[in-house]
């Protein structure tokens, strides 16, 4: 396909779109007054509830249905599939690593990012400082990993052979041996969380900082007048004022972390003990073509996130009522 | 997709009884020479990665491969070939994939705004009976992780004969886009005040006229700030576009190609290096340019995961 004719698709697509949307307004158009309120409803939320239904309604069901069946999808095994993920030694592993996932990202970005939001706070170039930690949320996991795969390089250490990785000719300038960061396990996991912490830092930031500085000064004020230093304020004045926002920024990057993907496939596909629930589906699922065991690890992902999400409503609730 | 960011509660202004002296004598204490080491080194470490692979990309393939990217300072030569290689089509050909993820992006940034635009008008200002329960249920699929949806997906997708083409993609992510740009909307739009639209239902104006005249013009920053969210997650996304895509130049974005090259030649740092600025010249200026819809977008409560 030439790039001519791939324009010519889009705007096709966008034109039937607009079509659509017009016809749409035209009959509610028709409609006036407080008895035309259902039809306009039901106008306006056809194509949503549609595209929910047919998207997310029926295949979220449909996978959770096939967990129950067997690698080919025509065999009911019952709970086995569930049974693999924790039992099987491979599946474990893949446990194993996406618990330290789960745990270790939030609490690091969260702390770096507070730590950071508050030493500029105020600062000369704060606008800046700021946009420096912020950008790699710009940037995508594919593009973050291909980074930081180039920090992590490995030259074999022999003869004149320069290291072109950053962390290694750091570990050679202080006098160490060259390591392969990716390849031995289980700190190559590390490795690969920290990609994530670098992206998600910046998303910690922006929130708490915004959180910080509505901190009422009066507040601050008096808790100086008391003699509170810059540790005290932290914690009693700077921490449990924004105690609902920090819950809210350590949910939200879990559920993001849950659900990481293209970190582990870039980096390592997976591959030296990495694997994760959500490399792992896409493994089972589309490599392995074991359609059960990627069903029940897609719906595995979806029970985990629940009770964080449970949580944050909850916290959020009791700081309302408060 | 994630939900429960519900109502961040944190406001973007500084409350309005700041007594300067007392914003002036806070900044004294904050600012201690140890605080601005430890934020500039946090910034260095933060900032450096990119850097290096920025200098790698102008770098000629031998001064790569023999050297770290540390060492051009002494040695400075540059070089666009990298680039050139890169997007050629006996390189990486990520010319075409660059198209495809312009074609991609442009319908599935554009088709969930103005569906959940209509969507959450209705949940916001048309009563009805259910409409509670049903804008319940929408709000709680946002948690749904886009994996649990993706194998079925594929099925419908190849039984309507669609498998391969640009419509898989831009139907996913308009679905999985929805829960989101609804409840961001209608956050905003319940923000708008009452008597406005119970005055232009009195002077006659129907909803199509309400809609356009009344919501849309005050709407902007909301609209902007969901664009911009949709716009980073379908450019950046991987998931969805190798599932419907395959790795194909005639559909699949840049970073299927990206994450391919990068599998296939892991040690091709000229290619990797100039592809990934390639993939991240658009949102990063798209960033910098909306960067404020963005963070107010971020604290009305919207991230995807």
């Amino acid at each position: 396909m030439d790039t001519a004719h791939k324009f010519v698709l889009m705007f096709e697509a966008i034109g039937l779109f607009v079509a659509v949307v017009g016809v749409i307004l035209f009959i509610a158009s028709r409609f006036s007054g407080r008895k035309g309120d259902r039809a306009v409803a039901a106008l306006f939320l056809v194509p949503t509830v549609a595209l929910i239904g047919v998207g997310l309604v029926y295949p979220g069901i449909k996978t959770m249905y096939q967990s129950f069946f067997n690698a080919a999808g025509d065999a009911f095994i019952g709970v086995d599939n569930y049974k693999t993920i924790f039992t099987d030694p491979d599946q474990i592993t893949v446990l194993r690593n996406t618990i330290a996932w789960v745990v270790i990202t939030p609490f690091v970005a969260t702390a770096v990012g507070l730590l950071y939001a508050i030493l500029v706070d105020k600062a000369r170039g704060e606008a800046l400082a700021k946009a420096l930690i912020f950008l790699p949320m710009a940037i995508s996991f594919v593009g973050a990993s291909i980074i930081w795969k180039f920090v992590y390089a490995y030259r074999p250490d022999q003869g004149d052979i320069q290291q072109i990785g950053l962390l290694n000719q750091i570990v050679v300038w202080f006098g160490g041996t060259p390591q392969q960061w990716l390849i031995d396990s289980p700190m190559n996991t590390i490795f690969l969380i920290i990609v994530m912490i670098w992206i998600q830092a910046g998303f910690a930031m922006t929130v708490l900082s915004a959180a910080i500085k509505a901190i009422p000064d009066d507040i601050v004020e008096a808790a100086r007048l008391d003699g509170v230093r810059a540790w005290g304020m932290f914690r009693y004045v700077t921490v449990p004022t924004i105690r609902p926002t920090l819950v809210v920024v350590l949910t939200t990057i879990g559920i993001g972390t849950l659900k990481v993907f293209d970190i582990v496939r870039t980096m390592t596909g997976g591959q030296f003990d990495t694997s994760v629930v959500a490399n792992e589906f896409y493994s089972q699922s589309f490599r392995s073509n074991n359609q059960g065991l990627g069903a029940a690890l897609a719906t595995l992902l979806f029970v985990l996130v629940v009770p964080i999400v449970y949580y944050n409503v909850r916290q959020l609730r009791a700081g309302e009522s408060r | 997709m994630t939900a429960g960011e519900a109502v961040v509660p944190v406001t973007t202004q500084p409350p309005i009884a700041v007594t300067k002296t007392a914003a002036r004598r806070a900044r004294k204490r904050l600012t201690s020479p140890w605080a601005s080491l430890v934020a500039v080194v946090l910034a260095v470490v933060w900032t450096t990665p990119t850097f290096g692979l920025l200098i790698t990309s102008f770098r000629p393939v031998k001064d790569i491969q023999t050297s770290g990217w540390w060492t051009f300072f002494q040695h400075p030569s540059v070089t666009l070939d990298n680039y050139k290689d890169a997007l050629s089509s006996n390189g990486g050909s990520l010319g075409s994939f660059f198209v495809n993820s312009i074609v991609i992006t442009i319908p599935a940034v554009i088709a969930p705004i103005c569906l959940a635009a209509l969507a959450a008008y209705v949940f916001a200002w048309v009563p009805f009976r259910g409409r509670n329960l049903l804008f319940v249920c929408v709000f709680a699929l946002q948690i749904v992780p886009i994996q649990v949806t993706l194998i079925p997906l594929l099925s419908l997708y190849v039984k309507a004969g669609l498998a391969g083409t640009f419509w898989t993609i831009w139907l996913s992510h308009t679905m999985f886009g929805l829960p989101l740009a609804i409840f961001l909307l209608y956050n905003f739009m319940r923000e708008i005040p009452r008597e406005l639209i119970e005055a232009a239902r009195m002077d006659g104006a129907g909803h199509v006229q309400i809609f356009f005249q009344v919501l849309l013009p005050l709407l902007t920053p909301a609209l902007a700030a969901f664009a911009i969210f949709q716009f980073l997650w379908v450019w950046n996304d991987l998931l969805v576009a190798l599932t419907f895509a395959g790795g194909t130049p005639d559909v699949a974005p840049l970073t299927v190609a990206l994450a391919n090259l990068s599998g296939t030649q892991g040690t091709a740092w000229q290619l990797l290096s100039a592809g990934a600025f390639i993939s991240m010249v658009i949102p990063v200026a798209v960033f910098i340019a909306l960067q404020r819809f963005f963070v107010r977008g971020l604290l009305a409560g919207g991230l995807k995961g």
